[in-house]
């Protein structure tokens, strides 16, 4: 704790006070924790009005499945979306940051956000971070000057491609891709091979899995569309569900009541001055 | 031996109609050995929020700790309680702080939100939310309260059900770990009550 014995709330930034104690457990030989990744197919495609781009929806925790229906297509700006893999906390962290930056840019400046104003403030924050923030993304979106779809590593190196894929499931998804793309898709063509891309990564990768998440982005307009797909749906649920013969004994019951919420309703005319 | 397994712990958090259930176990090991069997993984926040934390214990209580500073914080800068989610996203912050030097725990955070419906989400150890509309579970035994869950649990149960399901999903996960059990600790939590239960377990 600081020296003067109060928890204020910090600056921002990162804060390392645990290391230390963190390092001396490790070499008494405890393992460091796992953290959530989203082992994913990400892919992003420019068609002939804008971008579109597609996830799939699994977390894993190792070998687990954390979240069978998380999102991982993030809101950046209005007209940005941007796809995350990598350590989950590191994504969304760094896709929240940089969308605030983003709009604070924009009431100062008065304009729409552009794709490549994201880019610059993602891979500088990477970058000084030496990819230790594990974050790899799809950045897309359509601004004044056009679609623009670049990929971000996490040591802060981007590409700009007129398609791309991210994630474990990335070689699955670009093979679809690679076979099947060409330049000036229509809306229709384009959602349906984002949509085959990301379930070639869903049924052939292990860490990507679920659903189907898509995104289409076109100038001064966009359309989220959360769970497009659900190439995975549960079929085997019975309908009687689970009953229990035994009931759980209990040693200790304590029961607080709770106050009810008070209602307050505006009565009668407002003071006259 | 990993971090988490220092200790054991098992969290598990439901949804029902209009209310939630929260159990943990109440075991405090040193790796194998048991030093209490009434270690409070629970704690309430406010009357609507919980939050239960497994992982490492001393940093379960300092978190506690900070979390309830913060939230006392805001009580008396916003005259108000915290809804979840916005208490949510305050670990999320706390935790991904120490991004590089994390704190070894996993919290579970339930709470009744605007127009009483109810709330769950588990992060891991450096804030990744998880938000989930039917359970959420973290701890050693949570490989076991996967399965245990995923088969039990049924949309929309009312409270009574809701404590049978989450009380024989946590004591047949925790049966089949050996760093987490010795008894069960139920809250479940309706716009009316908050029934808090001790449940009898296998003490080994």
């Amino acid at each position: 704790m600081t020296q003067s014995g109060v928890d204020v709330p910090p600056k921002g930034g990162f804060s390392f006070d645990l290391c230390k104690r963190n390092d001396m457990l490790i070499q008494k030989g405890l393992k460091a924790p796992s953290f959530l990744k989203t082992g994913t197919t990400i892919v992003g495609l420019i068609f002939k009005d804008g971008v579109i781009l597609g996830a799939d929806t699994r977390a894993t925790e190792g070998p687990i499945v954390a979240d069978k229906n998380c999102e991982k297509i993030h809101y950046m700006a209005p007209n940005i979306y941007c796809c995350g893999a990598g350590t989950a906390a590191d994504t969304e962290a760094v896709t929240d940051m940089v969308s605030s930056q983003l709009r604070l840019h924009r009431y100062q400046t008065g304009r729409d956000s552009r794709v490549i104003t994201a880019l610059t403030l993602l891979k500088k924050h990477l970058f000084s971070y030496q990819g230790h923030v594990s974050a790899a993304l799809v950045l897309g979106g359509v601004d004044i000057t056009g679609p623009h779809l670049h990929t971000i590593y996490p040591h802060g190196s981007t590409d700009t491609l007129p398609f791309a894929t991210m994630g474990s499931g990335s070689l699955a998804a670009m093979s679809v891709f690679e076979a099947k793309y060409k330049e000036g898709l229509t809306r229709d063509e384009g959602i349906k091979l984002v949509a085959e891309a990301i379930c070639s990564g869903i049924f052939n990768d292990l860490g990507s899995g679920s659903n189907v998440d898509i995104c289409v982005i076109t100038k001064g307009h966009k359309e989220y569309l959360r769970n497009y797909m659900e190439p995975n749906p549960r079929t085997y649920v019975s309908s009687k569900g689970y009953s229990f013969t035994k009931k759980t004994e209990v040693l200790r019951t304590k029961i607080t009541p709770l106050m009810e919420r008070v209602e307050i309703t505006e009565v009668g005319e407002a003071m006259e001055e | 031996m990993s971090i988490f397994e220092y200790n054991g712990s098992a969290v598990v958090a439901m949804v029902g109609k209009n209310c939630f259930a929260i159990a943990s176990d109440r075991r405090l090991g040193v790796q194998l050995q048991t030093i209490a069997t009434d270690f409070q993984r629970i704690s309430k926040i406010h009357d609507r929020v919980f939050i239960a934390l497994s992982g490492l214990a001393t940093d379960v209580q300092t978190l506690y700790q900070r979390l309830v500073f913060r939230h006392k914080l805001y009580q008396l800068r916003e005259e108000r309680d915290m809804k979840p989610e916005t208490f949510a996203s305050l670990v999320s912050a706390i935790l991904y702080e120490k991004r590089f030097g994390p704190y070894l725990c996993q919290p579970v955070i339930a709470g009744l939100g605007e127009d009483d419906k109810p709330f769950i989400c588990t992060m891991d150890s450096i804030g990744a939310k998880e938000l989930a509309k039917d359970f959420v579970v973290s701890g050693t035994a949570s490989e076991s309260l996967y399965g245990a869950c995923e088969a039990m649990y049924k949309p929309d149960m009312e409270a009574e059900e809701l404590f049978e399901t989450i009380s024989q999903a946590l004591l047949s996960s925790v049966d089949r770990d050996c760093l987490s059990g010795w008894g069960g600790h139920v809250y479940v939590v309706t716009p009316t009550e908050i029934k808090e239960r001790i449940l009898k377990g296998r003490m080994d």
